[in-house]
């Protein structure tokens, strides 16, 4: 689905990531994971287009990505995510932000919406209907009308989660989505996470800490450090590399 | 022959009442945001097309059918889609553990199981193996499902098209079936939950529910425009009487919320005419009014407590029917136009021409505050082996410390012993395998209920304990320990969430407390206090004062009454942990398992009695997901003065 070839990239004299080279796969669960600053989340703005590499190129669906694209138009061929640090709007209910992630979708003038007439109104009420078939999914019908900023963590997180799946993308970036929650919580992430693979058929990406889920959950694994891709496979092959024990997973994990 | 003696079984009232009107709305369900509505029309041919479905997956006469879920209009039909076969529902608790519902499986000998989403299907994968009667489950909700490949897994909607072949090659099968059904036969198998032991399965016939909900809607005057929302656990008889056997009898509207996490919004919009609630639920609403008036600007504060001392004054005697004078009169309305409407409309209790509360003693300060407001709200004492109904107050004879007088058709009397004995058209056929439960429990009709009580002056009833439960005090005056009784007076703390005392042949009452996360910590950040959990706000000093003052309380209103004086609690702590059905703590439907708790806790209990004041507890706790942990904790023990009886002259 999606190729990053060759990828460099460097904030002044810090190399973030040097030659990193990932395939992400339709229908995949992929999970990146690494030390603190190994390059995980650049590697996740760079998918997104927030940065373009120095060196390396994106080619997403078969075509290679131009270096001019923002990453609005990135997010309109199909590639969402969610954020390390929640990133919803605190004053506004639920609804109102999932029915944020419906805005590429949105094809109505300005006047047509203000005045809720016509194809604005049709318009607006597809996308509700949409909304409610993610809210439904993921089981948040009742703080629909109420405040995210009034919401606990966990709570948050599924809401951000529900507004980068009501952009309908193809792909979609997990910006660690389970940091912070309760074993319960954790649980039902995953079960989340599974069900946006099968019942939407999204390609899902995510960075994770928690060794445990990232076993559990993924397809394959990518794991990262100091800028450099050391290993990439199935979760049985990279549990048992060398390299990755060393660099991230410790010996201790290796032998339980 | 009276024409509703025809109509004896569920399947031919819903044949009748669907023939009558057709396009009168049944049923509505809040789904993908929005109220969907059924007519009994679309009702009938929901259930007729299930009922074919069963028929062709071979249910027979007798079989017994699993129903597990939230309320969905679906598992409803389900029930009745059973009963149209002559098969008998068995509904669960839907928030049980696999074990618990291996076990009720098992005893009950189900063929089949209709379920609602993929957590109940994982259930019943997890205890397949140890139930090899159980053939078939299908689900409502496919979601989640996908690479399930169980050969005896299906989907609903699916067995509804099979259901629709069926009958269009058997066109007169169903029906047969439905004429075959009498009153005397068994409807359906309630498993109680019990507070020890095993579950017990109630069998209930058709005559038994039906003659019982029947009375009940002729003595309250239940209407067909009623609206009610059917929220509390299908497994559970009064959702049972509520739901299913008084929306047949009556053709009101069932309305089923869109989750459970969303029933006080979905009230809200709905706004029932009839509905019930267990205490706990008439508490939490009154909590939250109290907590987000505290919250309130200090005008509106002023005016709530202003018209709310009215309202106490005044509300009770007018919904009586009683005069109050020109003055209280104005100023009640006024404060209707005021405080009361907007609050009602708020909580979604405006349209309340009749509420219950039932299953376990109300605050009378709670009961008083609703009553006031001017909401019918009346107390039921009933059980399951009484189609629910033995007690309710009748219109204008509503006290907090009676449970009322009995219904229609049923006889009430009390043992030498004290015990509460009832004897009505309701009454069980017995426990599903288990002579020696029926025996001990039914003897010539009449029903032991084990609540200690009494019939005061006026003919109602008053309960005050399990009759197992009371005992003495090991004290010098062998003071009467009714641990119920004060168990209850001390939950009317908005502070305190559950208790559970100690004193049968102690030298003293002592109690466990678990405070109300909501309210205390309400009450804690209005303070300042920060805290991290239930185990770190439980174990801070203040939250101790604060519960000592409320324990003092409930002390001051014990040494008023000569008998109970001896019971006054000298000692207590706030447990470590929330006592959790999960844990096997508290029933499913909330109730303490005294016994239990006392032998996981018989440390605590212990030190209860012993001299120390702190102690160190390490407990078992069992996750949603069915992981278990360990939660250590310090734990303080205070002591409370008792209270000095007033001297009685």
């Amino acid at each position: 689905m999606l190729q990053a070839q060759h990828i460099a990239l460097a904030f002044g004299a810090v190399q973030a990531l040097s030659d990193v080279s990932v395939d992400i796969h339709t229908g995949e669960i992929l999970a990146i994971i690494g030390p603190n600053g190994a390059g995980k989340t650049s590697l996740l703005n760079v998918i997104n287009g927030v940065y373009y590499p120095q060196r390396g190129h994106i080619v997403f669906q078969g075509v290679e990505r131009s270096k001019r694209l923002r990453p609005y138009q990135v997010a309109r061929q199909g590639i969402a995510r969610t954020f390390q640090n929640v990133a919803l709007f605190k004053g506004m209910s639920t609804l109102d932000n999932l029915m944020t992630g419906r805005v590429l979708h949105m094809h109505t003038g300005l006047l047509s919406q203000a005045l809720y007439w016509g194809r604005a109104r049709r318009d607006e009420e597809q996308h509700r209907a949409y909304v409610e078939t993610i809210i439904d999914f993921l089981e948040i019908e009742a703080i629909r009308k109420t405040p995210v900023g009034r919401l606990p963590y966990g709570l948050q997180k599924r809401v951000e989660l529900g507004r980068a799946l009501a952009a309908e993308p193809v792909l979609l970036l997990l910006d660690e989505p389970m940091a912070g929650m309760n074993v319960e919580e954790k649980a039902d992430m995953c079960r989340y996470i599974f069900d946006i693979r099968d019942e939407f058929g999204i390609t899902c990406v995510l960075i994770e800490h928690d060794m445990g889920v990232v076993m559990d959950i993924s397809d394959r694994l990518v794991v990262l450090d100091y800028g450099r891709k050391i290993a990439d496979g199935p979760p049985d092959v990279v549990r048992t590399d060398q390299a990755v024990i060393n660099a991230y997973l410790g010996v201790a994990y290796a032998d339980a | 022959m009276p024409h509703d003696s025809v109509l004896d079984t569920f399947p031919k009232l819903l044949l009748d009442r669907t023939r009558q009107h057709p396009d009168k709305i049944a049923m509505r369900e809040k789904d993908l945001g929005i109220w969907q509505t059924w007519t009994w029309r679309q009702m009938y041919d929901e259930v007729r097309a299930l009922a074919g479905g069963l028929a062709a997956l071979g249910l027979a006469r007798g079989d017994k059918v699993a129903i597990i879920g939230d309320n969905r209009p679906h598992l409803y039909w389900a029930m009745m889609a059973t009963q149209c076969l002559g098969g008998v529902p068995v509904p669960l608790y839907q928030d049980a553990v696999a074990e618990e519902m291996q076990f009720v499986l098992e005893h009950a000998e189900t063929r089949f199981a209709v379920v609602e989403d993929q957590e109940q299907v994982d259930k019943l994968l997890a205890v397949q193996e140890c139930c090899p009667k159980l053939e078939t489950v299908i689900y409502t909700d496919p979601r989640g499902l996908r690479h399930y490949s169980s050969p005896f897994l299906h989907a609903l909607t699916t067995v509804q098209e099979h259901g629709r072949r069926f009958e269009a090659a058997h066109p007169a099968y169903v029906d047969e079936q439905i004429a075959q059904g009498r009153g005397t036969d068994l409807a359906i198998m309630l498993y109680t939950s019990g507070t020890t032991g095993r579950p017990k399965g109630v069998m209930l016939s058709f005559d038994n529910i039906l003659i019982t909900a029947r009375n009940a809607v002729v003595r309250e005057g239940l209407r067909d425009d009623e609206e009610i929302l059917a929220y509390l656990p299908m497994a559970w008889v009064g959702d049972h009487i509520f739901s299913y056997a008084q929306f047949y009898c009556a053709d009101f509207i069932v309305n089923c919320p869109e989750s459970s996490d969303t029933v006080l919004q979905d009230l809200h919009e709905i706004g029932p005419t009839y509905f019930f609630a267990p205490p706990r639920i008439w508490e939490n609403i009154l909590t939250t009014v109290m907590i987000r008036m505290e919250d309130a600007a200090w005008l509106k504060r002023q005016m709530f407590h202003f018209f709310m001392g009215v309202a106490q004054r005044v509300g009770a005697r007018k919904l009586a029917g009683q005069s109050v004078g020109l003055r209280d009169t104005l100023l009640y309305a006024l404060g209707n136009v005021l405080v009361y409407g907007p609050l009602k409309d708020n909580l979604g209790v405006r349209r309340i021409r009749l509420a219950y509360t039932a299953g376990e003693a109300i605050g009378p300060e709670i009961f008083t505050f609703y009553r006031s407001l001017g909401i019918n709200v009346k107390q039921l004492y009933g059980m399951t082996e009484a189609s629910v109904f033995v007690c309710v107050q009748p219109d204008g004879e509503v006290r907090a410390d009676t449970v009322g007088t009995p219904m229609p058709e049923v006889e009430v009397k009390i043992s030498p012993e004290g015990e509460v004995l009832f004897r009505s058209p309701g009454v069980f056929l017995g426990y599903y395998k288990n002579q020696q439960a029926t025996a001990e429990t039914l003897e010539d009709g009449w029903v032991r209920s084990g609540d200690a009580g009494y019939l005061d002056a006026h003919g109602h009833l008053k309960i005050i304990d399990r009759a197992r439960d009371v005992s003495r005090v090991g004290d010098a005056n062998r003071s009467l320990f009714a641990p119920r009784y004060l168990e209850n007076k001390l939950k009317f703390s908005p502070f305190i969430k559950e208790a559970v005392v100690y004193g049968q042949e102690r030298p003293f009452v002592g109690a466990f407390i678990n405070i109300d996360l909501g309210a205390v910590g309400n009450w804690a950040e209005r303070r300042g206090l920060a805290y991290t959990s239930y185990t770190d706000l439980a174990a801070r000093p203040q939250v101790y004062a604060l519960i000592q003052g409320e324990i003092a309380r409930v002390n001051a209103s014990l040494a008023d009454d000569p008998q109970m004086a001896g019971a006054q609690i000298r000692r207590f702590l706030i447990l470590h942990k929330e006592l959790d059905p999960d844990d096997g703590e508290l029933t499913r439907t909330r109730k303490v398992r005294r016994r239990f708790v006392a032998e996981k806790y018989a440390t605590l209990v212990e030190v209860l009695y012993g001299s120390d004041d702190r102690v160190t507890v390490e407990t078992q706790v069992i996750f949603e997901d069915g992981r278990s942990g360990t939660l250590k904790a310090e734990l303080l023990i205070r002591d409370v003065a008792p209270e000095t009886p007033v001297a009685v002259a």
